[in-house]
């Protein structure tokens, strides 16, 4: 197992002490792409937050590869280059004076050569999509807000960390920026070998990429499972007013009116496969519109 | 007169070579909805601010309700007219107490005790957060603290709020909260409201939608005519809400289909 959570308890100590988790147990499996979902304050946060040791849990453990990463034994630098955190609207924490200098931050802190460094920059931004020669001098602040989520995360990626944690990448991004963004998951993920944890208020996205949804509410797992096992709690999830991506909703609304669809599917082209499909099928037994 | 009207509207800002505003010719009617829609540095923000005098045109005119925005005489009570919600609700809440944060705007009108007591309450009720009068807003959520935002922009009383991705960093709770506050305000107080979003779902809101590519508006329409037109929305960086591209599959299919914005609509249209 790559990654275990035991019974995490976390309480920020504030004027009233907030339990942001509340007893979790879970585990992580080398290339799994877990899609973690719930509410703000529901506790996503500060859970992965905990996985790369910014935070330690006020009571439980959180192993790696069966070690404690907040043991004497384990290094915490050593967890962090392994575990990257892509925070909410990472451009926030871009601060060089060039592009590139931004990127080799976190592999010169890591101690690695120059040259190590340099094929690291170059790899990452053709990682993202940009290009080295064109954007290597330039100062991240007078580039555009996508193109400054891109160069935050070719930072996270040129530590070429195993596992890839992302709470919000998408958030303020135009649908080409998601677009974008979506493919690179995607790439790190197959052809990569990534293991990634997406946060994310988009249920198409996490229903299209996670191969396991994770949904939090108030500090405590209440579901996971399969895509498809989780969307089809239509009930729980509406009752913390989580939605169904919308291609489930009416494939869903379809199935209740009687048309024999699938509801197990998410991507655009299998369910108006899936429509068409019933529709033919039904439209033999009658003449008019079926269902 | 419409309640906000553009003419040749330019605008560049100081470091950069490109027009951020390239010619921006439009006209907003009383109690319009309308939805503005556009890549990352379309220019949308920088028309948003054009609306309530945060900028002035380099060229070009803007003038809310007739009042010419580049006359400095005229831009307390344009400020008053058009209320602005952006996208970060902790940046636009200043009080320790949610009353005295929507009282901030009527204050400073310096209206009687009694007459910012009324409106405080009233803005308060009207977008759902009655009770929460002595709260502190940093305990909200953010659609709360996004409903409050617009709380203290009703209490000025205004004509039109103008609205730059205030549902940007809300959760689904929130986004649903916000939107539904946004469109009653509309529908039953008959304030016009400018909406910028990257949420396709959150533009078939409105009542029309304009299009925003390299500084200019290259199409306005309703939502049924803009998200028909797929060539114009693949140009714009743009996508259609997952419903209309479902619908759209499968028309190019031999599906025959009428224009649907809502999953209902769909699914009653095929069965």
């Amino acid at each position: 197992m790559l990654i275990e959570l035991e019974n995490i308890r976390h309480i920020y100590q504030m004027d009233d002490p907030v339990v942001a988790l509340d007893g979790v147990d879970l585990e992580i499996e080398r290339g799994e792409f877990i899609g973690l979902i719930g509410h703000t304050g529901s506790g996503k946060s500060t859970l992965v937050q905990l996985l790369n040791g910014l935070l330690k849990p006020s009571e439980g453990r959180i192993l790696f590869e069966g070690r404690d990463i907040n043991s004497q034994e384990v290094e915490l630098k050593e967890i962090r280059r392994r575990v990257g955190l892509v925070f909410q609207y990472p451009e926030h924490q871009l601060f060089e004076e060039t592009v590139a200098k931004d990127i080799a931050f976190g592999p010169k802190n890591a101690g690695l050569a120059d040259e190590e460094i340099d094929k690291r920059v170059r790899e990452a931004l053709d990682l993202v999509g940009l290009d080295y020669e064109s954007f290597k001098d330039r100062s991240p602040f007078n580039l555009s807000g996508g193109q400054q989520r891109r160069i935050a995360i070719a930072g996270v990626l040129a530590l070429k960390p195993e596992v890839l944690i992302l709470d919000e990448p998408m958030a303020g991004l135009d649908p080409a920026g998601r677009r974008k963004l979506l493919e690179l998951l995607r790439h790190l993920h197959r052809n990569l070998e990534m293991t990634i944890i997406l946060i994310s208020h988009r249920m198409e996205e996490i229903a299209r990429l996670a191969s396991r949804v994770v949904v939090m509410d108030r500090g405590k797992i209440i579901l996971e499972g399969r895509p498809a096992e989780v969307f089809n709690e239509r009930e729980r999830l509406k009752d913390i007013d989580l939605d169904l991506p919308v291609v489930t909703d009416i494939l869903k609304k379809l199935k209740e009116k009687g048309l024999k669809v699938r509801t197990d599917v998410f991507a655009l082209e299998d369910a108006r496969n899936e429509i068409l499909t019933a529709l033919e099928k039904q439209s033999q037994f009658r003449e008019s519109r079926p269902c | 007169m419409s309640q906000i009207e553009m003419q040749g509207v330019e605008f560049s800002y100081r470091d950069q070579q490109d027009k951020a505003l390239a010619g921006v010719d439009l006209k907003v009617e009383k109690g319009e909805f309308i939805a503005v829609i556009g890549a990352n540095g379309s220019g949308k923000s920088t028309l948003a601010k054009m609306m309530n005098v945060l900028l002035v045109p380099d060229r070009g005119t803007v003038a809310i309700n007739g009042l010419d925005t580049a006359d400095p005489d005229n831009i307390w009570q344009i400020r008053q007219q058009v209320g602005m919600v952006f996208q970060n609700p902790d940046n636009q809440l200043v009080a320790t107490l949610v009353e005295d944060d929507v009282a901030f705007g009527p204050e400073n009108l310096a209206l009687p005790t009694e007459e910012i007591r009324l409106r405080v309450d009233q803005a308060l009720e009207t977008v759902g957060m009655d009770g929460y009068q002595s709260h502190p807003p940093h305990k909200l959520s953010g659609g709360q603290k996004q409903r409050v935002a617009i709380a203290g922009i009703l209490a000025m009383m205004p004509d039109c709020i103008v609205l730059d991705e205030p549902t940007a960093m809300l959760d689904p709770m929130g986004r649903k909260e916000v939107l539904e506050t946004i469109s009653r305000l509309n529908r039953e107080e008959n304030i016009t409201v400018v909406l910028i979003t990257h949420f396709m779902e959150e533009a078939g809101l409105a009542d029309r939608i304009a299009i925003m590519q390299e500084g200019r508006i290259s199409r306005t329409g309703s939502p049924r005519e803009i998200f028909r037109d797929t060539g114009l929305i693949a140009e714009a960086g743009l996508d259609v809400p997952e419903v209309v591209a479902l619908a759209n599959q499968l028309r190019q299919q031999g599906v025959s289909l009428p224009e649907v914005m809502t999953a209902d609509e769909l699914v009653n249209s095929l069965c």
